[in-house]
């Protein structure tokens, strides 16, 4: 065994390199330092003082206890939750009928490249624009409305209301679906149609073959999708903002509010509240890269 | 495919076209809506009269401009040193670029606002600080495009050949690895300039002109002027992607962060 070993390895090297200085770091220092200086050390700036005391800047847990029992707050989350719930919900599975009737549901093939284009402007059209967009559209004296009431149904008459919490998931629905499209489209080119050929001479209907061979290898690309969807909405703020006037109770309004003036009276909790979505945000970015992972395994 | 199965595909083609034109065609209604009981473009030309408008606008593609060059002035030797020699700080850049995916834009913005505002470090007034946070904010796209294209072209020989004929790294960097990934780096630059055209968050709370903290100041005081600077900016955007689409690198999307 041990000639067999000696064989395979190197020739020894007639003198050992000595231990070689490497400047190779060097190349990379202005990236980090960047990083450093405008990314890291402000974000985790916010991370420290969320854990001092506003005065004494000694260590305390206190701001979280003082988030944890601030309803307000509290209620703030669970709305931005709620809305980035639906919203990926919704967005995700409109966005995958569409990807999927584009991709293989025997639309002429030019119909898949303008869905792609068309959904690369739109989930990157977002913000002020869109949400005024939406005024145009719904608002009151918005254009839609005016057809509508032409044609004797006003929507206002009927309960909706396009400054709220539906008029915005309506809203946000607009960048979310688009992003479904362009993010799980390649996990759906990596349906083979054998596997479809395979099921239905063993003699499987459209439903067993949904449930026993696509779903549970798309399933992974699908949840990991919407997760992406849901810290998509869970970090957006200029559209709410600029829809609602910040009368909707989101995190991210409320953490808009504290940076404009300490409107929660305590610096340390406001803190806390952005931290908070920054670990909501870093649960749902790992979900996501394990649930991409997993799915990978198909998509050779 | 079944005839049932191709009637759900135009079912859903069509939804989602609806979904995605009647905003625009109502925002281009009401911007020609100005002139009472006619169509005009009247409030393009008021828009286009309005300093504000301007300032704001030209301010916008300045950032957008600055933005870019400093992106390719500081990812493209990372990325092109990371593939060459550094591979060992592979992942820690990586996941380093992805960090503004996982922390919001209006905390990154306090992050900034805070730690900046108070000596030793009161930069929170330059516009260098606005042009920084944009770069952050665009590093995912830029340094994603940049490092795919030095994926496409073999950087090691294209390096080495540029050594042996006497190049020193200035030169291999600008002119041997830059004119090579040129398309990757316009992909990255457009999709980075479309960003930060209609973002909003930064500028308004580091207090600087640009387009999208005008627009949510219009929407408040006029109705037919924000319809024509929203129908600008959508052309913009679609412009930018148009681009994108027509160097062949349609990949690239937004994922989080100025919504």
């Amino acid at each position: 065994m041990t000639t067999l070993n000696s064989v395979k390895r190197d020739a020894p090297k007639a003198r050992p390199a000595p231990p070689k200085f490497s400047w190779v770091w060097l190349g990379v220092t202005p990236f980090f330092l960047f990083a450093f200086i405008f990314l890291i050390y402000p974000s985790s700036n916010l991370a420290v003082r969320s854990f001092q005391d506003t005065k004494t800047h000694a260590f305390t847990l206190q701001n979280f206890g003082n988030l944890i029992q601030n309803p307000n707050l509290i209620n703030a989350y669970w709305i931005s939750i709620k809305i980035s719930l639906i919203t990926s919900l919704g967005g995700g599975i409109f966005g995958f009928f569409l990807a999927y009737s584009a991709i293989r549901g025997g639309l002429p093939p030019f119909m898949r490249t303008s869905l792609m284009t068309f959904c690369g402007v739109a989930s990157n059209f977002a913000g002020v624009p869109l949400a005024f967009a939406f005024i145009a559209l719904l608002s009151p004296s918005g254009v839609l409305t005016g057809w509508l009431r032409a044609m004797g149904y006003n929507p206002y008459f009927h309960g909706f209301q396009l400054y709220t919490f539906w008029g915005l998931s309506m809203v946000y629905m607009y960048f979310q679906f688009p992003l479904m499209v362009l993010v799980i489209s390649p996990a759906i080119d990596g349906l083979r149609r054998e596997w479809r050929e395979a099921a239905e001479n063993l003699g499987s209907t459209t439903f067993q073959y949904w449930r026993y061979v696509a779903l549970p290898i798309l399933l992974p690309s699908i949840l990991g999708t919407m997760i992406l969807l849901f810290g998509n909405s869970f970090g957006a703020f200029a559209t709410a903002q600029a829809l609602t006037g910040g009368s909707i109770n989101l995190v991210t309004i409320m953490v808009g509010a504290q940076l404009r003036g300490d409107v929660l009276g305590d610096a340390g909790l406001g803190y806390a509240l952005a931290l908070g979505m920054v670990v909501v945000m870093a649960v749902a970015i790992t979900g996501y890269t394990l649930l991409q992972r997993k799915s990978e395994r198909w998509l050779r | 495919m079944k005839r049932s199965g191709k009637v759900w595909s135009w079912f859903w083609m069509i939804l989602g076209i609806l979904y995605f034109f009647l905003p625009l065609v109502a925002t281009f209604i009401f911007s020609l809506r100005a002139k009472k009981g006619v169509l005009s473009f009247l409030a393009y030309e008021q828009l286009f009269n309005d300093s504000a408008f301007i300032k704001g606008f030209s301010y916008s593609i300045l950032w957008g401009v600055l933005t870019i060059i400093v992106g390719i002035l500081i990812f493209v030797p990372t990325a092109y040193w990371v593939r060459l020699r550094a591979q060992q700080f592979r992942t820690a850049v990586e996941f380093i670029t992805l960090l503004p995916f996982v922390i919001p834009a209006i905390v990154f913005v306090f992050g900034l606002v805070r730690t900046f505002s108070h000596p030793p470090f009161l930069i929170v007034d330059s516009p260098a600080l606005l042009v920084a946070g944009y770069t952050v904010l665009s590093m995912p796209y830029m340094y994603r495009s940049i490092d795919t294209g030095l994926r496409s072209i073999d950087v090691a020989t294209l390096t080495e050949a540029a050594q042996s004929l006497g190049a020193g790294w200035g030169r291999i960097l600008f002119q041997v690895i830059l004119p090579n990934i040129r398309v990757a780096i316009l992909s990255g630059a457009f999709l980075s300039f479309a960003i930060v055209m209609g973002e909003y968050i930064l500028a308004q709370y580091l207090a600087k002109p640009a387009f999208a903290p005008f627009l949510a100041y219009l929407i408040q005081q006029k109705a037919y002027e924000p319809a024509a600077a929203t129908v600008i900016s959508f052309a913009l955007t679609w412009a930018c992607m148009g681009i994108i689409n027509l160097f062949g690198r349609g990949q690239q999307t937004q994922i989080a962060g100025g919504h």
